[in-house]
């Protein structure tokens, strides 16, 4: 058994890291490309979302290496992703390829369902062994995390150009190399060792932006044409409103990890604008708009693939708030048409916005 | 004079609209139901809505701006579930906020939850929450909701026996010139059913001679166990009936031909149209036409299309009649 996932940003890290602790034959799909997003456009309907074409091409190329065994996660409505692995495995089906698809979802009728899965991806080891697997691949979620956020910080403040990008690149590498759940604490220290020793300037003004919206496109750089970077480039230090670890902690432990970042204040705050949870992360969106506006972030981008259902809610509540609550917000809309020039024109003119907007506020304060 | 309740004539008006109508009445309560589309209504729509929301939510957004200044109250349900652990579409769950971010000057909104996802919840709790608002006498709310109950069996049944939902203009009901050709038509009821979005597909297919069935004319046990053979039980209600449907009909000798319509940015359809054109491709010789309609659908492409499609079903009868006979 050869197993697969697709990609979701460094989520491939923690999921590696779980299953060869598991010893699981693990086949990681190349990065996300020009090539993978072809091949998913070509054959998956016209008006899915992009995450679905992206994994339809990781599934392909993956299949190349090797893989025949296809691990998804699921769900049960109302976004579209609780359907995702089996339009995926008909249309993978019809073009030839042979693939056993293991769903995990939230069980139809009976716990046991579930449990026969995990069981059947880690070929019957131990409970124990199992649980101390998810423990490390949290852990690494967790650390890639800790690892991104130091980045977010020193990226426009960096001295030397281009230094926060190498530093990141050596501490992931540590954390990919770390084989058991003993050894990550030691990996996560060396790890912020290496990204606090990039040199910054404190005192440099920088704007704040809060990136907010499906998680997917938040997580994934091709999706988001790198928009981290980007922003970082042009001084701006960002702030992801999902995280990996965070969703894992509220969606599979039930928050069981305590004085991490949850997404339940966003929830909370979401309310007041949106009654009802609509799928996806479409009410975090809006608690999470106005969470950055009440801690004093300049200016909110939200990030969201073409015809996401959840998010055009989102969107259509998003202007009410920024009204309300005095917070620029530029809404981006991403599929297999985006150009990068195309984004990097409105990135700027948006960061030149929250510059003078910043100028003035403190020039007449 | 009486408390006027509008009610936008969009979404799921198409499915509840007898129930909702006879529950006021019965209140009390006078309804005003906003006019059909035209033009200029999906027009006013389009302007207040973001670019990306799927027709439907334009349509109904322009619906409820029809309703604006006429009426006291705007009756928009926030219909969460109509079926125990299933939903209908993000939309319609976020719908009432939609409208009321982006539109100003609007009168109160009734936005109560109707679900029935969890096990155990009634529509009745619904009806209570909605009567609130007009009267403090809980046993006429139990008798407005009695009465509403059976409007809406009486409109179920006469969906089955293949009345359509709203009156349409000139309907040469069905059987006329009927020279047995029997087209299915698959798409969210008020798509199909909204005679200026479909620009009178319904008709047109009737006045070229075919009897027009829909996925409202099965009864639900059929559909929903048609829609039982999908490798994981569809969690969206409205698209667990297309699916069911498509499946029924096009397992039946009697249907020469399916319509397939959905709406331009629709996030169920991109996934059920998929799973409905890959069973046409294997499992069946029947023709298929796909159908994606948005504001800048013009008539003439859509009557081309359609008098093509016909041709074709025609044709492919008369040689499976030729067959037959050699």
């Amino acid at each position: 058994m050869r197993v697969t996932y697709p990609h979701m940003g460094h989520m491939w890290i923690c999921i590696k890291g779980m299953l060869e602790y598991l010893g699981v034959e693990v086949v990681i799909p190349p990065p996300s490309s020009k090539k993978t997003m072809q091949l998913g456009v070509k054959h998956g309907p016209e008006f899915a979302c992009m995450p679905l074409k992206l994994n339809l091409g990781n599934f392909m190329e993956a299949a190349q290496m090797g893989a025949d065994t296809v691990v998804m996660a699921g769900g049960c409505g109302p976004c579209r992703f609780g359907y995702y692995a089996q339009v995926e495995h008909a249309i993978l089906n019809d073009l030839g390829y042979r693939y056993q698809l293991v769903v995990l979802e939230p069980p139809e009728k009976h716990i046991a369902e579930l449990i026969g899965k995990i069981r059947y991806i880690t070929q019957n080891r131990s409970w124990f062994k199992v649980i101390k697997g998810i423990r490390l691949g949290y852990l690494k979620a967790s650390a890639v995390d800790h690892v991104e956020q130091r980045a977010y910080y020193s990226r426009p403040r960096e001295l030397r150009p281009g230094e926060t990008e190498r530093a990141l690149k050596q501490a992931l590498a540590i954390i990919i190399a770390a084989k058991t759940p003993e050894e990550m604490p030691a990996a996560l220290d060396a790890a912020l060792k290496i990204m606090n020793g990039v040199a910054v300037d404190q005192h440099r003004p920088v704007v704040r932006i809060g990136l907010v919206g499906e998680i997917f496109t938040l997580l994934e750089p091709f999706a988001n044409q790198e928009i981290e970077r980007k922003l970082g480039k042009m001084g701006v230090e960002v702030d992801r409103s999902i995280h990996l670890s965070e969703w894992i902690n509220d969606h599979l432990f039930m928050g069981l990890v305590k004085n991490e970042r949850s997404s339940k204040p966003a929830k909370e705050k979401g309310l007041s604008y949106l009654g009802h949870t609509v799928g996806g992360h479409g009410l975090e969106t809006v608690g999470s708009t106005i969470l950055y506006a009440e801690q004093g972030f300049d200016g909110v981008i939200q990030l969201l693939p073409f015809t996401c259902m959840p998010e055009i809610v989102a969107q259509s509540i998003l202007p009410q708030v920024s009204s309300d609550l005095g917070i620029p917000v530029m809404t981006l809309i991403v599929d297999e048409q985006s150009g990068e020039a195309g984004m990097v024109t409105r990135l700027e003119a948006f960061v030149d916005l929250l510059n003078r907007k910043k100028e003035i506020r403190e020039g007449t304060a | 004079m009486s408390i006027k309740v509008g009610i936008p004539r969009a979404l799921l008006y198409y499915y509840y609209h007898p129930q909702w109508v006879t529950f006021f009445r019965r209140l009390g309560v006078e309804t005003v139901v906003s006019r059909e589309t035209t033009r200029g209504l999906l027009d006013k729509g389009l302007k207040s809505t973001v670019d990306e929301a799927c027709l439907p939510v334009k349509l109904a957004v322009g619906h409820v701006l029809d309703l604006r200044d006429r009426v006291d109250y705007i009756f928009l349900p926030r219909i969460v579930s109509t079926a125990r652990k299933e939903y209908i579409c993000p939309k319609f769950l976020g719908f009432p906020d939609m409208v009321r971010h982006t539109i100003n000057n609007l009168p109160p909104i009734i936005d109560c939850n109707f679900n029935l996802y969890h096990k155990g919840s009634s529509p009745a709790d619904f009806y209570f929450q909605v009567g609130k608002f007009f009267t403090r006498n809980p046993a006429k709310i139990i008798m407005a909701y009695n009465a509403s109950k059976a409007a809406l069996e009486k409109h179920n049944l006469d969906m089955q026996s293949e009345c359509l939902p709203v009156r349409q203009e000139h309907a040469a009901d069905g059987v006329g010139n009927c020279n047995g050709i029997n087209i299915a038509v698959i798409g969210h009821p008020y798509v199909i059913y909204d005679n200026y979005i479909s620009m009178n597909m319904v008709k047109r297919l009737r006045d070229s001679g075919a009897r027009v069935l829909t996925a409202d004319h099965l009864p639900e046990s059929v559909v929903r166990e048609e829609a039982f053979r999908l490798p994981k039980k569809m969690f969206w209600t409205i698209n667990q009936r297309m699916v069911g449907a498509a499946y029924h009909y096009f397992g039946r000798e009697d249907v020469h031909g399916l319509i397939h319509v959905a709406s331009f940015g629709c996030g169920t359809d991109s996934f059920t149209g998929e799973l409905i054109e890959r069973c046409a491709r294997c499992g069946s010789h029947k023709p298929m036409l796909s159908l994606t309609v948005d504001e800048h659908t013009g008539e003439a492409g859509m009557v081309t299309r359609l008098e093509a499609f016909m041709d074709m079903v025609r044709w492919r009868r008369n040689l499976a009649d030729a067959a037959a006979t050699l």
